[in-house]
């Protein structure tokens, strides 16, 4: 044994304050409803004990006035619980446009993390404080999930798909980080920490094990390494498009259908390259399934999200990646 | 308040007694029990059945609590835990939780409260009880060939792809004890529809029929979806066919869709009956009619329908949409009106009643206070802001154990308990029983209470072993597995005063409630036609005194 004892956990997020006001006002209406049905059963039970064998009860059918009344008002606190629940989840969900990105990866049985300055880190994660975070998740074999009780988040980490997730850590200091979704014998050994930092503190961090490429520079190495180039020139005169440039972007398909070009878009493009195809290109790029590990399939992720047009003014989507730690990623 | 006598009250001279020949002892050995075609012994042959998954699903249950008492995987090893999980979630669920009470409990009393001989179909009843056998001897197959390791939600593609233990096996049982369902779902629907007793109306049925009627219609329509989905998991296993695999073009998450879409509405098939119990307890010991009838028959049907439209709720986590989140949280919070409809109804019941707090009514009583806390701690997973943080926690277990087992659990064993002296003609020790009730009532909020908090801290479920340094979480834990011992000693003691009442039990008489329904009409135990000379029935249900005018 050792440590602290508490019945509330630490609240390590902005965003942890408004999930817990969320969490007492439900409290207080469940505290309400079960207080007020417990007095009462218990007062009615009493009241109307049976005092000889052969009694019988009133002959009361119902009343309307008295169940339109108690179906109005538990509906309208269930609206109000709805429309709260909702907007927290709004800001859960949607990570401000300049947060800083990590990749993550689950795999049985640990966290990978891999920074755009190159660091890798298992089942730890650093973060600077006072800066919001997202973390591009993904897996390698079976569904996990990314938890860290004390900023209350959580995001399922899905083979072949990548999930987002994000928060601001407002103290330093260690945080619990778990895997919360089942993925065989050592799940409740998939654990580590998350360490938020003093921004300067971090920066020293990143400084003292700087690595010997970024995340985006290996990307390249290994579009080069796995042939990637020969055809995705950056002029545009290869057997497949371009690349500069099209993240955050929408693309026209061959189908005239149109879609949006991010994560899931890029993944399945090198994985599946025949699904969503580019009009006016042959279909004969190789699918890598099974030919390129996680880590790879990240740092290409990464590289070409990273690729600008040569004097584009870093605006929107594409201004994410100038937030990154480590500017003059390319 | 009126003073209409129920039935004579029995004075010495008449003393209640066993009729001569009943469904028990109408025929004798073991061929007239395997090869009967009595919805009364089935329901027997049920009640043996599922009481021994109980005991074996809560072996594993207190395993669980011993090892969760020290934060150390010290007792069992990872595998093993996992495996004990696996197996208390698979037999609690498939084995017991989902036939318990229209098996038992429905088999026996549909037919008789709506007045009829038998079931509609005498031998696909007892076919189900043997499809429900081989499901089980699967189950236990896999057991002891070494277990199975994903949970009882068999998640892809650790399932499918990862897992190395005995997923078909156990798949396939599962897969087999569905088709039970399907039958005494079918069996229950046309039963209710064309063997009605002259006079026994729709809006005369009782509402332990109305439930049921609810129930078996997702027993039919859900049933054959998680069927077809386990189906494809072993198919995906042996074939290697890539429906869930990513690396063959399916989507993990696709399974989830379909496991869900039965295995949240299945929740109301355990549910739903439990409720119907309530109703009937809570009138009989109230001498009154339910309060609202006629909405609570609606919001079974409600609750049955609307049941189908919220499965997404399980996957907020999963790289949802957003736009689906919020339709699937929505309907989830609709939902729950209708459960807090019936909760009212149930309160409201008790004024001016005759109260008597007699076992099964203790029982009933405890259920309304658990089932209002199991239903409320669902709007917190229903909040999706709020979801996102204790999804997959113990708040979770706390939550569904607080539905599956203060509802459907103590309902049943209240309706059990009510009925024991028709099933058997014998009454048991009132007092025993009373303490038993209270017993579970306890041990019940101490072992799953700390487990909300537990959860709102963030433990994850699932786990073998967890970080030494929360203190708290071990005091928690500690806690539960104390409230898991009492728990167990609530849930055996009615193991042994009902089968020594049943050996050496006082004759109970027809009606030694004093309850109103035509169960109550026939001698206890019922003769093997159920009632000398087909009942007419003339009144509405629950009429325990004449109209006001
Ligand atoms: C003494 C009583 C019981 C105790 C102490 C107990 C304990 C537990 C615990 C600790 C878990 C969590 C396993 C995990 O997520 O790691 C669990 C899961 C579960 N329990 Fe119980 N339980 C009890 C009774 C019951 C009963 C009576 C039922 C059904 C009638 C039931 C149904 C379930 C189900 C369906 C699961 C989910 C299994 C899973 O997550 O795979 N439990 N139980
Ligand atoms: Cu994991």
């Amino acid at each position: 044994m050792g440590g602290t004892f508490t019945l509330f956990p630490s609240q390590g997020s902005t965003l942890a304050g408004r999930v817990d006001n969320l969490y007492f006002f439900m409290l207080a209406v469940t505290l309400f409803f079960t207080v007020l049905v417990a007095a009462l059963v218990v007062v009615l039970a009493l009241k109307y004990r049976r005092k000889q064998a052969d009694q019988v009860g009133a002959n009361i059918h119902g009343s309307t006035a008295l169940e339109v009344i108690w179906t109005a008002i538990p509906l309208l606190i269930a609206m109000v619980m709805f429309v709260w629940g909702t907007n927290v989840y709004f800001a859960l969900a949607k990570p401000p446009a300049e947060a800083m990105e990590v990749y993550i990866i689950g795999k049985r049985w640990m966290w990978k993390a891999q920074h755009l300055t190159g660091h890798r880190e298992i089942n730890q994660l650093h973060v600077p404080i006072g800066r919001p975070v997202k973390l591009l998740i993904s897996s390698e074999d079976v569904i996990h999930s990314y938890y860290i009780p004390a900023f209350r988040q959580k995001m399922d980490a899905v083979p072949g798909k990548t999930t987002t997730m994000w928060f601001e850590a407002t103290k330093p200091g260690e945080y619990q980080l778990f895997c919360a979704e089942y993925c065989g014998t050592q799940h409740s050994g998939m654990i580590g920490k998350v360490i938020a930092m003093e921004p300067r503190a971090y920066q020293q961090w990143l400084a003292a094990g700087a690595p010997a490429g970024t995340l985006t520079s290996n990307g390249e190495q290994e579009f080069t390494t796995l042939g990637c180039v020969t055809c995705h020139r950056e002029d545009g005169k290869g057997r497949g498009p371009s690349l500069v440039g099209v993240f955050g972007k929408s693309q026209a398909l061959a189908d005239g259908s149109s879609v949006h070009v991010d994560e899931a878009y890029l993944r399945e493009s090198i994985l599946n390259p025949q699904a969503k195809m580019v009009p006016n290109y042959q279909p004969i790029m190789p699918t890598y399934q099974g030919q390129i590990s996680e880590d790879a399939l990240v740092s290409l992720i990464a590289y070409i999200k990273s690729l600008e047009k040569p004097g584009a003014a870093p605006a929107g989507a594409a201004g994410t990646h100038e937030a990154a730690p480590a500017a003059g990623t390319h | 308040m009126h003073d209409v006598r129920t039935e004579p009250a029995p004075s010495a001279s008449q003393a209640p007694t066993t009729p001569e020949v009943h469904y028990i002892n109408a025929t004798h050995g073991a061929m007239s029990w395997f090869f009967t075609k009595d919805h009364k012994r089935i329901a027997l042959l049920y009640l043996y059945a599922v009481s021994a998954f109980f005991l074996v699903g809560g072996i594993f249950a207190m395993l669980i609590r011993l090892e969760l008492a020290t934060p150390r995987g010290d007792l069992l090893t990872a595998e093993t835990y996992n495996k004990v999980f696996t197996a208390h979630g698979v037999v609690m669920v498939f084995f017991f939780l989902i036939p318990v009470v229209p098996t038992i409990l429905g088999n026996f009393l549909v037919p008789i409260m709506i007045g009829a001989k038998d079931l509609a179909f005498p031998r696909l009843n007892l076919a189900s009880w043997y499809v429900y056998m081989a499901g089980g001897l699967f189950g236990v197959a896999a057991l002891v060939s070494g277990g199975v390791d994903t949970g009882w939600t068999f998640y892809t593609p650790y399932s499918t792809a990862a897992s190395n233990t005995h997923v078909v096996l156990t798949g396939l049982g599962a897969f087999i004890a569905g088709f039970s369902s399907i039958f005494t779902g079918i069996n229950f629907i046309v039963t209710i529809h064309t063997m009605r007793a002259p006079g026994m109306t729709w809006d005369r049925l009782p509402l332990f029929i109305w439930s049921h009627y609810a129930a078996s219609l997702i027993m039919i329509l859900g049933t054959p979806v998680v069927a077809v989905t386990l189906l494809m998991v072993v198919l995906e296993r042996t074939l290697g066919l890539g429906f869930f695999n990513p690396a063959l073009g399916g989507d993990p998450v696709l399974y989830q869709h379909l496991f869900w879409f039965y295995s949240h509405p299945a929740v109301y098939i355990m549910v739903l009956p439990a409720m119907g119990v309530i109703s009937e307890l809570v009138s009989a010991f109230s001498r009154k009619p339910v309060f609202g009838y006629k909405m609570v028959a609606i919001a079974s049907l409600g609750i049955a329908l609307v049941g189908f439209l919220v499965w997404g709720h399980h996957m907020f986590t999963t790289s949802q949409s957003v736009l689906a989140a919020m339709v699937f949280s929505i309907l989830s919070f609709l939902v729950a009106i209708p459960s807090a409809i019936k909760v009212f109804n149930w309160t409201a019941t008790l004024y001016r009643g005759s109260v008597e707090l007699a076992s099964p009514m203790l029982y009933a009583l405890g259920f309304i206070g658990l089932f209002t806390i199991g239903g409320l701690t669902g709007l917190f997973l229903a909040a999706i802001g709020l979801d996102i943080h204790v999804h997959d926690t113990y708040f979770v277990v706390a939550h569904f154990h607080y539905v599956m087992v203060g509802g459907t659990v103590t309902a049943y064993l209240g309706g059990l308990h009510f009925w024991w002296p028709k099933m058997t003609g014998k009454l048991y020790s009132e007092g025993w029983a009373k303490v038993a009730a209270v017993l579970v009532f306890v041990g019940f909020n101490l072992t799953f209470f700390p487990q909300f908090v537990l959860g709102y801290l963030g433990m994850p479920r699932r786990y073998h072993a967890y970080p030494v340094e929360e203190l708290s979480w071990q005091v928690l834990n500690i806690l539960s597995s104390a409230g898991a011992s009492i728990l167990g000693i609530g849930f055996l003691l009615p193991a042994f005063y009902l089968t020594y009442s049943a050996l050496k039990g006082q004759p109970a008489g027809p009606n030694p409630w004093g309850a109103y329904g035509l169960e109550w009409e026939t001698t206890s135990p019922p003769p093997t036609a159920n009632f000398e000379v087909t009942p007419i029935v003339t009144k509405p249900a629950y009429y325990y005194a004449p109209e006001e005018h």
